[in-house]
């Protein structure tokens, strides 16, 4: 298949990005279907959100509402939120404890793995009505979705025929996200979620473009946290769809860097200096690695800020962000409080992560208006490849490398 | 006839906050800090977390010299869209405490953006700590409890 006929076609340039993947209902309609309903994992949750049996927490994969629920035997399920009767997104709280699930509408009832156990006046009352005869319940459990986890996260997916969760992701992913999922028990800090009226694949290509951490982002900048002249990798698996963005923070200023960073302000300081105490924390040298994980997760591990940033899509023209702050459950208080103050560099009020969701507003603007006209990836050549340094959009070329193939594009 | 004391509290604390919201949305920042003390805590948290007993605060500030370094950062650091922000606050309750005066209030922000629309910006309550210093009030703890958990593109300004 090839681009929607009412578009301009997409170029075989790697460069090149056509506009109307940013604002085409088709191509949304389509993402919803082969990515987010495809044979990919989705992360839905941490396990620490949903410790006990019957705990259960709400997410999304794409736009379709989800169930993550801790069940009597201590398994973890997902579970398309939508009654077998009538369809009833029946799970309407974010999060809780119950033994079983119960569709408000007509009481249909599941227990915890899904099954219906409870169809009221199945057989009518008093000789009259009821479900047929041949109404078999087995058959009409909810939709559950296969589930994986490693080192405490959850990841779900439509499509049963998913590849396992390790040979997704792949040996140089696993090493940045085993980093931070030790297998260490995590503690939730808190959730928060902002609405970005973007597409959601800005959101992506944000986090894959470290050329404008060093431009856009003055916090980061100044105080040394993310500069271009720092010692950095942009490294992928080998189908370009999953990335990680890692630094280490140094000493050292360059000053042809500073020169063309014209957003540098040597001068800020801060009067409360404990906004940024950042402690070594992991292993290795990288002070920040931050993955996009196909085709939902960002996974955030700023100095000593960790968080899950859920992409819940809402329609081509806006996307949520769904945050989950965490640290671990052995943390000393005051590593707890540390989270708890560098919190404030990312999320909806983010220091840095502000910069990123306004200036994605005004990209939807451009791009939206503007559908036949095309980006430019061209920083650091055509090619798709790892690379040492932060002068490089490769890795959104391989973001779209792969999305072109899912897409059938 | 005297005016009962519950009643000169709680137009105490509607004079403060009449004076603190049109600080903000004369976006006069810099004023900001001057509302609290020195050893204040400002926090910005979901409904849902507070309720759950969860930590995270969208903004998080002890002490006055984060409340100037987040008022610093929209002049000086962060990237964001010009918007007009107006803050509404009703329904003060306030007791007097162990030397301090607890009190809560509805508060509502309207935002008009650079598209012009206005729209419902953020909405909860204030539930606040002040004390009294040289006659007048300050905080020294404000909580901002917000409603809705999803926060509309981003929050930069204080609340």
């Amino acid at each position: 298949m090839t681009a929607p006929a009412t578009r301009t076609a997409w170029t075989d340039d790697p460069t090149r990005v056509p506009y109307w993947i940013f604002s085409d209902p088709e191509t949304y309609r389509r993402e919803q279907e082969r990515i987010f309903e495809g044979p990919f994992w989705s992360y839905v949750a941490l396990e620490a959100e949903i410790p006990k049996p019957g705990d259960f927490i709400r997410a999304e994969i794409g736009d379709k509402p989800v169930i993550v629920l801790r069940d009597e035997t201590g398994a973890i399920r997902v579970f398309a939120n939508r009654c077998a009767h009538r369809g009833v997104a029946f799970c309407h709280r974010e999060t809780g404890n119950v033994t079983e699930l119960v569709c408000p509408y007509h009481q249909w009832t599941y227990d915890l793995r899904g099954r219906l156990v409870g169809v009221p006046f199945r057989r009518g009352y008093q000789g009259q009505g009821g479900m047929p005869e041949d109404f078999a319940p087995d058959q009409h459990g909810l939709q559950a979705l296969a589930v994986a986890t490693r080192g405490g996260v959850v990841f779900a997916s439509f499509d049963h025929a998913v590849e396992p969760l390790d040979a997704y992701l792949g040996p140089l992913m696993l090493h940045y996200f085993d980093r931070v999922f030790t297998g260490r028990p995590l503690a939730v800090l808190g959730r928060t979620r902002q609405r970005i009226p973007g597409n959601w694949k800005l959101m992506v290509e944000n986090i894959k473009d470290p050329y404008h951490g060093s431009l856009l982002h003055v916090f980061l900048v100044s105080f040394g946290l993310y500069r271009l002249d720092q010692k950095s990798k942009v490294e992928m698996d080998p189908t370009g769809r999953h990335a990680t963005l890692s630094s280490r923070r140094g000493e050292q200023v360059d000053h042809d860097a500073t020169r063309q960073m014209r957003s540098f302000k040597p001068r800020f300081t801060l009067a409360d200096t404990r906004l940024l105490d950042p402690v070594k924390e992991f292993a290795g040298d990288e002070t920040v690695a931050v993955q996009t994980l196909w085709p939902n997760l960002i996974v955030q591990q700023q100095s000593n800020t960790l968080a899950m940033r859920r992409i819940v899509t809402r329609g081509p023209g806006a996307f949520d962000l769904a945050w989950t702050f965490f640290g671990y459950a052995d943390d000393a208080p005051e590593m707890r409080q540390r989270r708890l103050r560098q919190a404030n560099w990312m999320g909806p009020s983010g220091f840095v992560s502000v910069d990123d969701s306004e200036v994605l507003t005004i990209a939807q603007q451009g791009v939206a208006a503007w559908p036949d006209r095309e980006a430019l990836h061209m920083l650091g050549g055509s090619a798709v490849g790892n690379e040492d340094h932060m002068v490089t959009e490769t890795a959104v070329r391989g973001f779209y490398r792969y999305y072109r193939q899912v897409m059938g594009y | 006839m005297t005016v009962p004391a519950h009643l000169l509290l709680r137009l105490e604390i509607e004079d403060f906050h009449t004076a603190y919201c049109a600080a903000l949305d004369a976006a006069r920042y810099d004023e900001w800090p001057g509302f609290f003390t020195d050893d204040c805590l400002y926090r910005i948290v979901p409904r849902d977390n507070h309720d759950a007993g969860l930590p995270l605060a969208i903004m998080h500030c002890e002490g006055r010299g984060m409340l100037v370094d987040r008022v610093a950062s929209l002049a000086e650091t962060l990237f964001y869209l010009p918007r007009t922000l107006r803050h509404m606050v009703s329904g003060v309750q306030a007791r007097e405490e162990g030397g301090a005066i607890v009190a809560t209030s509805n508060y509502l922000v309207l935002q008009t953006d650079s598209d012009r629309q206005t729209t419902v910006f953020n909405y909860g309550r204030y539930l606040d700590r002040f004390v009294r210093r040289e006659g007048a009030l300050l905080l020294a703890e404000r909580i901002c409890v917000f409603d809705s958990v999803l926060v509309p593109s981003s929050l930069m300004v204080p609340l």
